[in-house]
């Protein structure tokens, strides 16, 4: 019955070819990691936060007179409604911790280079419609810090050139952040959500072009590859059960660490809290916000310090394949890069000083510095690696690919000669 | 005749632009209702103007009262207050204090951070924002960074001896 039912659908619609050529029998590489799980752990926590969030859309109300309470009467009265609004809001932290290893690992493997160019950059644009999704988010509470992190944040756009100013009254639809602001925010921070769905399926069609890449850092032959199912599907369901021990640790014994203390003092426009900080995945960048002294300035490094991943494909000169598996001077850029971040997470973090602000400033210029000195490292590393004599494990993966590069173009050759057979018979 | 027109390559191409420059025009002309949406709503522009009755400040004592949503400081300054305002012209924006007041006893400025719209607390003389560490004197001048400018003077007017309103110069 089952297989009839199939059938009529595949002469309509290509189920079958589809769940084969997409799914089961995706064809990836036998030597992924786990560090290979994020990408599928993302997309779980986009369906959490989707869920949870529209059940607590049922409860909420946008309104500054009614917002705050209504998130009291969230987690109060509604059945579970506490479990629902800790999910959701661990959920941003989680999403956030997840997406900042994915992209750590394409930074350490080199995924991000060619032919996975636009694979990374609509992951970058992912990223900034993820940080957008976050900040509306973090205004519905309608908390102190709620309020002045959307402050902060619309205030930036001061340093849009001419109109600055209407700019911000246009954003908040106000002369502060009040109502119009709130409502918007939240129709908003509802609609998002779906863009990044969008741009998921854009990332996938992308990915399933270019398939994975893999530590090895070398495209590999056909050979290697395995189905997706039963191999990664078994992986990544392994990994989501680590991934859910851990969010459950901070949802049901946690829950309160990842939230500011002063967001549970009602939103008060007269009154600043002493000492306002934003979410800790926003640390690093506004950590670099405050190091610039001049506004528009910091607003800029701020704008860039996000974007500058998208030039990794540029920057990176080095055709040694591997990422920084097999590249020790990259590799070694990369941990302190990792460091550099929570140096400026740790400075976002503290009330400024002129000590503090020392740091960032040097974290900063590290910051930007080890973008810039990419590709100059990464050309002289290439110039010493190949003086020195590539590991032994690279060169036989790289003789074993251009041996198959070879047999494809061959049979390429071979098909093209028969199709114009006929012609010359002709 | 008309197998020439239709042939007519220019003609075509002309048309195709026309039509997609009206399109395009129409098209960001319904735009403007709804980005013009977002622009403050008539009830929120209602709040322009604020009357305030300052006669219960006493010297030395500062009042914030809220104008279009925004704190406003008015701080009945003392002589001595008057005096070391007068003495200099602020250090980042600079700028003489008379030029800052209307009566030289009333400061009216606006309480909001010229660096990231913080509200700055009063400390000492003059007033500290506490998310970034800028420090304003008692015209409301910038005397350390990171703000870039002097906190704003409203538009204002005396009403009276004892009442100002805010909005309208």
């Amino acid at each position: 019955m089952s297989n009839r039912i199939t059938e009529w659908i595949d002469q309509r619609f290509p189920l079958t070819s589809f769940v084969k050529h997409e799914l089961t029998g995706y064809p990836t590489p036998r030597n992924l990691s786990y560090w290979w799980n994020f990408g599928f752990l993302a997309g779980f926590v986009l369906v959490l936060q989707v869920a949870t969030g529209i059940f607590l859309a049922m409860h909420y109300k946008a309104d500054i007179a009614l917002s705050f309470d209504s998130v009291q009467h969230i987690m109060r009265d509604v059945n579970y409604g506490w479990l629902l609004r800790y999910m959701h809001s661990t959920g941003a932290s989680a999403f956030f911790l997840v997406i900042f290893i994915h992209m750590a690992r394409t930074l350490y493997y080199g995924s991000f280079r060619a032919p996975r160019e636009l694979l990374w950059w609509t992951g970058q644009g992912l990223l900034l419609l993820l940080m957008a999704t976050a900040f509306m988010g973090y205004l519905l509470p309608w908390g102190q810090m709620s309020f002045w992190g959307a402050t902060v944040i619309t205030n930036l756009f001061r340093a849009t050139p001419f109109i600055g100013d209407q700019v911000v009254v246009w954003l908040r639809g106000d002369y502060t952040v009040g109502d119009a602001t709130l409502t918007r925010f939240f129709a908003l921070h509802y609609l998002f959500p779906f863009l990044i769905i969008g741009a998921v399926a854009v990332h996938l069609v992308a990915l399933h072009t270019v398939k994975s890449s893999n530590p090895s850092g070398i495209n590999l032959a056909d050979k290697d590859n395995i189905p997706f199912h039963p191999y990664f599907t078994a992986k990544d369901f392994f990994g989501l059960g680590v991934f859910l021990i851990v969010y459950s640790v901070f949802v049901f014994f946690m829950p309160d660490s990842l939230i500011e203390p002063a967001n549970n003092i009602p939103a008060n426009p007269m009154q600043t809290p002493n000492h306002i900080v934003p979410e800790w995945y926003f640390l690093p960048f506004y950590a670099i916000l405050r190091s610039v002294p001049n506004m528009v300035g910091g607003v800029v490094a701020m704008g860039l310090s996000v974007m500058m991943f998208a030039f990794m494909p540029f920057l990176d000169r080095s055709r040694i394949s591997g990422g920084a598996h097999f590249r020790p001077i990259y590799r070694l850029q990369f941990y302190l890069f990792l460091l550099d971040m929570l140096v400026l997470g740790y400075v976002g973090y503290v009330p400024p000083t002129s000590q503090t602000m020392l740091i960032g400033q040097i974290a900063t210029l590290c910051y930007f510095g080890s973008f810039f000195l990419v590709p100059f490292i990464s050309r002289a590393e290439e110039r010493w690696l190949i003086r020195r004599g590539l590991p032994q494990g690279i060169i036989t993966l790289m003789e074993s690919e251009a041996r198959d590069i070879e047999k494809r173009k061959l049979k390429q050759h071979l098909r093209k000669g028969g199709k114009h057979e006929p012609k010359f018979l002709s | 005749m008309e197998k020439e027109i239709l042939g007519d390559g220019d003609r075509r191409n002309f048309l195709i632009k026309l039509t997609s420059v009206v399109g395009g025009a129409g098209v960001a002309a319904t735009c403007v209702p709804f980005v013009a949406s977002m622009n403050p709503s008539s009830d929120v522009l209602a709040k322009a103007e604020t009357e305030v009755d300052i006669s219960n400040i006493p010297p030395g004592g500062m009042h914030t009262v809220a104008w279009q949503g925004k704190p406003v400081f008015i701080l009945h300054r003392t002589p001595e207050q008057i005096k070391a305002a007068g003495t200099s012209n602020g250090v980042s924006d600079p700028e003489p204090d008379s030029q800052r007041v209307k009566n030289p006893e009333w400061l009216v400025v606006i309480g909001v951070c010229t660096h990231m719209g913080c509200v700055p607390n009063k400390e000492g003389p003059g007033w500290v924002c506490h998310c970034h560490g800028s420090q304003f004197d008692d015209s409301g001048r910038v005397t350390r960074g990171p703000a870039p400018k002097n906190l704003e003077v409203p538009p204002y007017r005396f009403v009276a001896e004892n009442k100002i309103t805010i909005g309208k110069a």
